[in-house]
């Protein structure tokens, strides 16, 4: 049995050690949230953080993350999405098919963290995720609008949800 | 419906969002996740109790939510919300207690069709069926009226209903859907239902939010590749990385004593798959087996090879019309000046950024497929061959879509390997993932073409006659090929159609001859996002770009002297270039181009603004772009498709070719086939000009001007014309 420490909790399971990461918490942790787009670290859906920093899982071997380090996927980011990140995603209506934006989140979520007001340069720098959806200039403006304290209305998309709020 | 069977998770895949707090706080802390109990909590079976079906649309619940029944998919493109803000619009219900689920094609079949089309492709999802479901609201509304009515004892016309309450005001009494569902659902349906006049929508029209939203911010969304059934394997695959080629030779004792391996299988004639406890099993022991392939008669066919065809098609005699007026030969040789040129647009991989994937149980009596599809119907059907059962003994359930762009619509591949797995090993499903790589050198690909482009011109620059041979490949030929009638594929013309309500040319030649030499090379073609609008509209807006810069002429007023009777087309154009501030000053080192198209029903236009260094490096500062759909129903989303169709048309523009070698295709991941990320993604302005009096789809046809105006725009700022794709092949520096 090895350990991880995933979204709090200490996990037991078993693989072999060249396992990715990607693939040990799919299917042996059932956490599916974290995506497999190219198993070759170059479109960024199975990101994750490892203590804190952004990784792209399907190339990291899970015997090179200790126990001791802590890993926090899409399920873990918050208790019920009210992380800034994913509440100005919800606000904006940033997915579209939604498959690379656990990965687009976490990845913006690290970005925040290490420069709550980011310039377009380091935003262009840091998401090189990729998304064929097209969804890279509401990720811009929703990224904008965490970095703003959160005023979803400065994005000026007047999206009107079933709360009756606007956004 | 589904109602009552909760041990399949047919149901309400498209999770209403309203339930998105209970499945997220599972998700995260309930740890390995069993079953389906988190994503599909919350339907009617789980509740208990069968809540009133009004009719095939609305679903009404005691406590007034309300369940709206969406046919198509939903792969982000929005149609799901747009098909519920039809619904709701005619319902006259509380937007705010919409939820949704998706019929299976069973269940349809089973109905006599009951929803109709569950195609999901041609930007078809709303244009096709905003009459019917709009219907099915406003019969449902009159319904619930009428059952109120009759527990008043009240003549219905003495009602109104509004946000799901129903009020007899005469008698100061209301009552809610909820109240009133059960009686409504007995009563005999109404055989003349009227619809709202456009101006009176309430909930279509309205920028609302995304029904499907929230879920995708949490990691709670299930998609194909996320289901997890009890019991279930993992199977990988590998076809012949040669088209048409065969399994010659493997040796399953190779890989059997790896872990987790269950069974490896050959699949059909072409594909040999490992089925393991986990995918990472199955595809590691896959890629560990050593596989002999007879490559077929495809062996060494080469990318070379086919432009060589397709070149000789440009010249062919065996080519069919698509359009014509006037004596184009005549007028060329008459013309003042003749203009020529030649274009090409190469294979293109849909790349979805889930790839394809489906789950299969089968046994002798049945046979059950979870997938993404874009065609639940095609997918039951391609279900239905494979598991040789028929139809009624087999079922689809769609799950989300981690992108479609077409690949999942027409050819079900994936589903037909699945089943064919699962029956070497009945009663245990079985999940198929394919890698990234099966996924990019087994696509369905946008079909390549050449086309010469013959213009003549008088001697004041007017163009007099065009010609436009398109040489290459048919999607129908490859995906319906009884569709293709005298040797013709009428689709090789969008955009280039004769005036009509479809793909219609927007422009007025004195002489036009459009037509196609059939040259299909051996890679399999699909309908890709866009489709042969993509390709036609860059040869056609780059071709007049071309006429305009060798007369002298503005590109803009040129298209304007050709488009007197085409007024739609003209509105939209005019619309980007006003927004655009078309001729006036640029910031120094920044120029314009400019197309226009029309296709999927809509009219579409687009104003770009690039920069190219000296040293070659192209950037794009500036998209204006302007759509009319006929009816906008909800404009957010409209500018989401509008501003991802830019992603999706540049990116193929950019960097987007699949080649061929040695009969494979050669690029296999991201790394050899780049797309677009957000370092080189324009800020995108969204005009929506809807012009009313008819549906249009929004999820397409803006892909095709992306490409031409950017191109034009670089011949502006470099005086290089690009007349093959992708952009990459070519150096932008200064000589």
């Amino acid at each position: 049995m090895a350990r991880l420490n995933v979204n709090g909790a200490v996990r037991e399971f078993e693989a072999e050690e060249d396992t990715p990461l990607l693939w040990v918490l799919r299917e042996q942790l059932g956490l599916t949230g974290t995506k497999y787009g190219c198993g070759i670290a170059q479109c960024g859906a199975c990101t994750v953080h490892i203590d804190g920093e952004p990784a792209r899982s399907c190339v990291r071997p899970v015997s090179t993350v200790t126990a001791e380090q802590k890993i926090v996927t899409i399920e873990g980011l918050s208790k019920d999405g009210s992380h800034p990140v994913q509440k100005a995603w919800a606000a904006l209506d940033v997915p579209q098919c939604g498959f690379c934006q656990s990965g687009m989140i976490m990845a913006v979520a690290a970005l925040l963290k290490e420069k709550p007001n980011p310039t377009d340069a380091d935003i262009n720098q840091s998401i090189t995720n990729i998304c064929r959806c097209g969804t890279y200039n509401r990720v811009r403006a929703a990224i904008k609008v965490v970095a703003q304290g959160g005023n979803t209305r400065s994005a000026g998309l007047a999206i009107q949800h079933a709360d009756g709020s606007t956004t | 419906m589904s109602r009552g069977d909760i041990d399949t998770p047919a149901k309400a895949v498209a999770n209403p969002s309203r339930r998105r707090f209970l499945g997220t706080s599972a998700a995260a802390f309930g740890g390995l996740m069993v079953g389906f109990h988190i994503p599909f909590a919350g339907t009617a079976a789980a509740q208990g109790g069968t809540p009133p079906e009004i009719n095939a649309w609305v679903v009404v619940k005691p406590d007034d939510t309300v369940v709206i029944r969406i046919a198509r998919s939903e792969m982000g493109q929005g149609s799901l919300t747009g098909l519920a803000q039809l619904v709701a619009e005619e319902l006259d219900c509380n937007w705010a207690k919409v939820t949704t689920e998706y019929p299976t094609p069973g269940q349809n079949l089973a109905r006599n069709r009951a929803w109709g089309n569950f195609s999901t492709g041609g930007s078809r999802g709303i244009r096709e069926s905003h009459d019917y479901v709009r219907k099915g609201g406003a019969a449902a509304r009159m319904m619930l009226v009428q059952a109120a009515a009759n527990e008043w004892q009240v003549p219905a016309a003495e009602c109104r209903a509004a946000n799901s309450v129903i009020t007899h005001g005469p008698s100061n009494r209301s009552t809610t859907y909820g109240k009133v569902a059960e009686a409504a659902a007995k009563l005999t349906p109404p055989t003349d239902v009227a619809l709202k006049d456009p101006k009176d929508w309430k909930i279509a029209g309205k920028r609302l939010a995304r029904l499907d939203t929230v879920d995708k911010t949490t990691g709670a969304q299930i998609y194909g590749m996320d289901l997890k059934l009890p019991g279930m394997l993992n199977a990988a695959i590998k076809d012949c990385p040669v088209f048409g080629g065969k399994v010659r030779h493997f040796d399953a004792a190779q890989i059997q004593n790896r872990p987790g391996v269950k069974k490896v299988v050959q699949v059909g004639d072409s594909a040999v798959a490992v089925v393991a406890d986990t995918w990472w099993h199955a595809k590691t022991a896959l890629d560990a087996l050593t596989i002999e392939w007879d490559e077929g008669p495809n062996a060494k066919a080469s990318s070379a090879e086919v432009a060589q065809m397709l070149k000789a098609g440009l010249e062919a005699n065996d080519a069919v019309v698509g359009n014509q007026n006037g004596d184009v030969r005549a007028a060329l040789a008459s013309a003042a000046r003749r203009i020529d040129a030649v274009y090409s647009y190469p294979h293109q991989n849909h790349a979805t950024m889930e790839t394809m994937n489906a789950t299969a149980k089968w046994t002798p009596e049945r046979c059950e497929v979870w997938t993404p599809t874009q065609n639940g119907e095609a997918a039951l059907a391609a279900a239905s061959e494979a598991a040789e059962l028929p139809a009624s003994k087999c079922e689809v359930y769609k799950l989300h879509l981690g992108g479609g762009f077409g690949r999942r619509g027409a050819v079900h591949d994936w589903v037909r390997q699945a089943v064919a797995i699962a029956k070497e090993m009945p009663g245990t499903p079985i999940k198929l993932i394919w890698s990234r790589e099966e996924d990019m050198t087994h696509g369905r690909y946008h079909p390549i073409t050449q086309c010469k482009l013959s213009a003549g011109l008088d001697k004041n620059g007017n163009v007099t006659a065009l010609h436009m041979r398109i040489s290459g490949q048919s999607i129908l030929a490859g995906v319906f090929p009884q569709n293709i009638k005298d040797g013709k594929d009428p689709v090789v013309f969008q955009g280039l159609n004769p005036p009509g309500p479809e793909a219609s040319i927007g422009y007025g030649f004195p002489n036009l001859l459009v037509d196609h030499a059939m040259r299909n090379p051996p890679v399999p073609p699909g309908f890709w996002r866009g489709v042969n609008l993509n390709q036609n509209t860059i040869y056609l807006e780059c071709f007049l770009d071309e006429i305009a810069h060798a007369t002298k002429q503005d590109p803009l007023a040129l298209r304007r002297k050709l488009m007197a009777n085409h007024p739609k087309h003209l509105a939209v154009l005019n619309a980007a270039a006003e927004r655009a501030g078309w001729g006036k000053p640029l910031k120094k080192g920044v120029y314009r181009g400019i197309a226009q198209t029309m296709g999927f029903g809509s009219y579409v236009a687009a104003v770009a603004e690039v920069s190219v260094s000296d040293d070659g490096v192209l950037k794009i500062h500036r998209i204006v772009a302007a759509t009319d759909p006929g009816y906008a129903l909800n404009p957010q989303q409209i500018e989401a498709q509008v501003e991802g169709s830019f992603v999706y048309g540049l990116s193929a523009a950019l960097y987007g070719e699949c080649t061929l070698k040695d009969g494979r295709i050669e690029q296999d991941n991201f790394s050899t086939y780049p797309v677009m990320k957000m370092d080189e993604m324009p800020a995108v302005e969204t005009v929506i000009v809807p012009s009313g009096g008819f549906w249009g789809g929004v999820g397409e046809p803006t892909i095709a001007v992306a490409a031409p105006a950017v191109l034009n725009a670089v011949f502006a700022a470099t005086g290089k014309r690009i007349r093959d794709l992708p952009l990459k092949n070519h150096s932008l520096k200064r000589a």
